[in-house]
């Protein structure tokens, strides 16, 4: 079981609260738990990612074990604990991007 | 008795204002989608309780949302914006080709008869429409297909497409305006498009006169006579008589020719509001006075409207999609500042008082007469 961590404004445009809990059948990564995650919450597609490249939003960060995985390659693996679910992957708002 | 609701973007959430035909006592919600940049709301005239919103944001991109009772409740629908096929270039402000990219919404326009359907305005510049209530979007491509495209260039504010009007005479033909391409016109539903911009004079360009790269910040018409055409571009205002083939000045004894808003009264096509602002790089009123200027004989002619307005240390701007008029009469005025203010006009424009002060920056006020 994954668990999921979003930002507040993400949590609210999906209208959850507190942490979302993923299980993925495959490999963990970025791209892994991005894909499911929209899958159950649509709203958030685009949100995270640009629709027409995928590419990460430029003030969106993903932190995972106190380390920041922003720049990792999307299907590099994620550590065992964000694996097993010790370790929540967080999808944070980047300090810059509004005003 | 019939009523007004203004709809108002800030920079940090929508908010809806409303009032009865009186146009005295206001009520204020919001802020809807708090902390988020709302570049503008509009209702749907075929169903005024059906409003759609662009909701934005530098972290998490684009989102629009829909309400079906007026403003009450809300749900985000798509916001899927992609170009059609391969997007192409325009000018980057160094003058290199630059691909286009989406960034956000700027305007949305929903169609005259049919709920479902609507306009987007979008930055990068061009022309999206959705006929499922903005479940679904796609590009009207050949706006940003026409061969000038490479040769647009963003305005200081982005390269957006931020004013589409509808013919309401003709379902075929719309108006749009891009920041700094200049003033489009289809005749066939968005599959071709024409610059109509002979007659505007830039000197900010190489050639004043050029069919393509006029700051066009706002256009407006009076729905009883779609071929007549109102402009406040970068400088100058401007007048059309044969929808958008030829410009004229109307700029008249107007303390500066610099803004941003233009709009049309209700019930009387010749008279037109602007509010100007000191200059390209001074963005605030003459003098720190706020005077909307109206004239009632289509442009050229233009008396200060204070009354009610602050006549002193004012420095606010009056962005682009921040002024709306309703269809009471005595027809009823609105614009908002950079300061947070909304004021109001229930007498075309003789006297005005706050509807609120202290909103984040207004980047769009949109307002419908209800029944």
């Amino acid at each position: 079981m994954i668990r999921v961590v979003l930002p507040a404004h993400l949590r609210l445009l999906a209208r959850v609260d507190g942490e979302v809990t993923l299980d993925l059948p495959g490999p963990v990564t970025q791209r892994s738990i991005l894909d499911a995650l929209e899958a159950r919450y649509p709203v958030l597609r685009g949100a995270i990612r640009d629709h027409a490249t995928q590419q990460r939003r430029a003030f969106v960060r993903f932190f995972a074990c106190a380390e920041d995985r922003s720049h990792d390659p999307p299907d590099a693996p994620l550590p065992d604990a964000v694996a097993t679910g010790a370790e929540p992957f967080l999808v944070v708002g980047a300090m810059a991007g509004g005003c | 008795m019939s009523g007004v609701r203004a709809l108002v973007g800030t920079k940090k959430g929508a908010f809806v204002l409303t009032s009865d035909g009186r146009r005295e006592r206001w009520d204020i919600s919001g802020p809807h989608f708090a902390g988020w940049e709302i570049y503008h709301l509009k209702g749907s005239p075929a169903d005024p309780n059906r409003l759609f919103a662009s909701q934005t944001s530098g972290w998490f991109g684009q989102q629009i949302q829909r309400s079906n009772d007026g403003g009450r409740t809300w749900e985000p629908v798509g916001n899927k914006f992609v170009y059609d096929g391969v997007p192409g270039t325009h000018q980057w402000y160094d003058g290199t080709p630059r691909p286009w990219e989406f960034k956000r919404v700027w305007h949305l326009e929903p169609s005259l008869k049919d709920p479902d359907a609507v306009y987007a305005g979008v930055e990068d510049a061009s022309l999206f429409l959705s006929t499922d209530g903005g479940q679904t979007w796609r590009e009207l491509a050949g706006l940003r297909e026409h061969g000038s495209g490479p040769r647009w260039q963003p305005g200081a504010g982005g390269m957006c497409l931020h004013t589409i009007l509808l013919d309401p005479g003709d379902p075929g033909r719309i108006f749009i305006a891009i920041s700094a391409a200049g003033a489009f016109r289809t005749d066939d539903a968005g599959k071709t498009w024409k610059p109509i911009n002979r007659g505007l004079r830039s000197e900010q360009i190489p050639d004043p006169a050029a069919e393509v790269g006029h700051c066009v910040h706002r256009i407006a018409m009076h729905r009883s006579r779609p071929g007549v055409l109102f402009m406040q571009k970068h400088w100058d205002v401007m007048r059309s008589d044969d929808a958008g083939e030829n410009w004229h000045e109307v700029s008249g004894n107007l303390p500066t020719d610099f803004g941003f808003v233009i709009d049309v009264h209700a019930q009387q096509p010749e008279t037109i509001y602007v509010v100007p602002i000191k200059s390209d790089s001074e963005h605030f009123p003459p003098d720190g006075k706020l005077r909307v200027y109206r004239s009632r004989t289509g442009g050229n002619e233009w008396e200060a409207l204070t009354k009610g307005l602050p006549q002193r240390d004012c420095y606010v701007n009056v962005l682009r999609d921040a002024m709306a008029v309703d269809a009471l009469d005595p027809c009823g005025v609105y614009f908002g500042t950079t300061g947070g203010q909304v004021y109001a006009s229930a007498d075309a424009g003789d006297t005005w008082a706050p509807i609120v002060r202290d909103l984040p920056g207004v980047l769009s006020v949109e307002v419908q007469t209800l029944p």
